[in-house]
């Protein structure tokens, strides 16, 4: 279980026991292929502070298993414990509060393409109640780490992907979280764009952050080598 | 990344902090200004306040008329006598109670006659006034004609008024207007509920993706709820408030036109306009009414929309 200690987790980030994972048909669906397993008996633990891939070639549940620890699913069986919660016995009214110390980056970005970089990046802050003068300064100083600071009242749409994919990254990190999940995020990115985005991902693992990152790009990996979970067909690969 | 050394603990105290989206700086996360909320809802507000406001009116409007009306004929059926001695009275009245759903019975009082005779007579105080009896029927006579013939046989030289039957049944009929206005008022608002749902329902299809990534980034169902709520009875109340705008002239307009039913003179000019009998006080609520709908139909829905999200 991750303590803290010092501003700093110790101990478990992530542990995951016997978990599966069934999405329920819609109603009416006569698909056979809907409502199997999509993860099954998933036993893992994450280290605090740790930097792993999620690797597996598309389709094996890595996108699923990173909702499982975003908490933006309910595991169908088995344990998901993230930040010393499991989120089976976790009342909803208290996932907000844990969402919020949780970054995650997409492949597609998911930047709301109505908002300005500089508005995508508050709106974790914005969301958790952060005042606006603090958070000038706080979205100002993530800006100009993420290296945009020239494209601050820039929208989405005017940004190119690599640009798109560090306000993603701006976003995820300015709540300063405990736990950052990258879903393939070079998955539409060039390779000067992808270093780009890797290196920020590493510095964040650097100041203490565990950083969990899927990928079905084996090149990205061996550029960047560390410890992995290797899924196939929904589940782990030892 | 510039702050490292407090950034966990500065992370958790604002995580654990009850979050509120700010409002204001222009700040629309949600995209609501753009979303179908827009040109739906304040159309449906003035049109449902509009409904509201004329119901509310004709409601006002029949009830003083019932009210005028039941003042002006206190009873169904009066009797005006030949001169008679006070036995000869008595007799007349014990026959007249022998009369089929007769409930009531009894000599006018002469002071009331004397203030209903003063605007044709004025102040006669030697004047004699002939001895009056009002009859109260319940039910109502099917045929007042045939009850006063019958009246007139029993009490021969009597002559027989009645008017206020007639008066009785327009009176029940202002009562049943107004029940069925204030009946439409409830209609109006259930209907105002239901497309207030529909308008949300579209606005939450238009902005799923949108509401999913505040939902991931840490937003509770009650931010999310009170920015659409807050969007929607704004919306509403400015509809209402332009429906309102737009009923007051009618209301004046068919207030004019009844100004002679009610006892006044005809209108010819705009301060004769009926400005005071207007329920000003219930329609300065319906836009707040209306808010007020459409920021509850807003919660219900969107939290009840979220609960589908882990």
């Amino acid at each position: 279980m991750a303590r803290r200690a010092g501003g700093l987790y110790v101990g478990l980030m992530v542990r995951f026991t016997s978990v599966g994972l069934r999405y329920a048909p819609p109603a009416g669906s006569s698909d056979p292929g809907v409502g199997q397993d999509v993860l099954a008996d998933l036993s893992f633990e994450l280290p605090a502070g740790s930097f792993h891939w999620l690797l597996g070639p598309s389709g094996a549940g890595k996108s699923s298993l990173l909702r499982l620890m975003q908490l933006a699913l309910r595991p169908s069986r088995g344990e998901v414990e993230v930040l010393g919660t499991v989120t089976s016995r976790a009342r909803r009214q208290d996932m907000p509060a844990l969402r919020r110390r949780i970054g995650v980056v997409f492949q597609d970005f998911r930047l709301l393409p109505h908002l300005s970089a500089f508005d995508n990046i508050a709106l974790p802050l914005r969301i958790a109640g952060r005042a606006e003068l603090a958070l000038r300064a706080d979205v100002t100083e993530m800006l100009r780490w993420v290296g945009l600071e020239t494209k601050a009242e820039s929208l989405p749409p005017e940004l190119s992907g690599g640009e798109q994919q560090r306000i993603a990254i701006g976003r995820a990190v300015a709540m300063r979280p405990a736990l950052l999940l990258a879903d393939e995020p070079t998955g539409n990115l060039d390779a000067v764009q992808s270093r780009r985005v890797l290196s920020l991902l590493q510095e964040m693992h650097r100041m203490g952050t565990t950083v969990v990152v899927a990928t079905h790009s084996e090149s990205l990996v061996n550029a960047y080598p560390g410890p992995a979970l290797r899924l196939a067909r929904g589940r782990l690969e030892r | 990344m510039p702050g490292e050394a407090t950034s966990t603990v500065t992370a958790s105290r604002w995580a654990s902090r009850r979050p509120v989206l700010r409002r204001g700086h222009g700040r629309d996360p949600l995209g609501l200004r753009q979303a179908l909320l827009g040109p739906l809802l304040p159309a449906v507000a003035l049109a449902m306040t509009l409904l509201a406001a004329l119901a509310l009116g004709g409601a006002a409007g029949a009830q003083a008329l019932a009210l005028r009306w039941q003042q002006g004929a206190a009873a169904a059926v009066t009797v005006q006598l030949p001169d008679m001695e006070a036995p000869r009275l008595a007799r007349t009245l014990a026959a007249l109670r022998e009369l089929p759903d007769l409930v009531d019975a009894r000599p006018m009082d002469q002071d009331r006659l004397a203030a209903l005779l003063r605007p044709w007579l004025g102040e006669v105080p030697a004047l004699p006034l002939p001895p009056i009896l009002e009859l109260r029927f319940d039910p109502l006579p099917d045929n007042p004609e045939g009850l006063a013939l019958r009246i007139i046989s029993v009490v021969p030289g009597a002559t027989v008024e009645t008017q206020g039957v007639w008066v009785a049944r327009l009176v029940a009929l202002a009562q049943r207007v107004r029940g069925t206005a204030l009946a439409a008022v409830a209609l109006v608002g259930l209907l105002a509920v239901g497309v207030v749902m529909v308008g949300i329902r579209a606005g939450l299809a238009a902005r799923q993706d949108v509401i999913v990534i505040l939902h991931d980034l840490g937003a509770t169902d009650g931010d999310i709820a009170n920015r659409f709520a807050g969007r929607v009875a704004l919306l509403c109340g400015l509809g209402g408030l332009t429906g309102l705008l737009l009923a007051v002239p009618v209301l004046l307009a068919f207030g004019g036109l009844a100004a002679p039913l009610m006892g006044r003179m005809p209108v010819v000019r705009l301060a004769e306009l009926p400005w005071q009998t207007l329920p000003w006080l219930l329609l300065a609520g319906l836009p707040l009414l209306m808010a007020g709908l459409g920021w509850a139909t807003a919660e219900l829905t969107v939290r009840s929309w979220l609960k589908r999200l882990p």
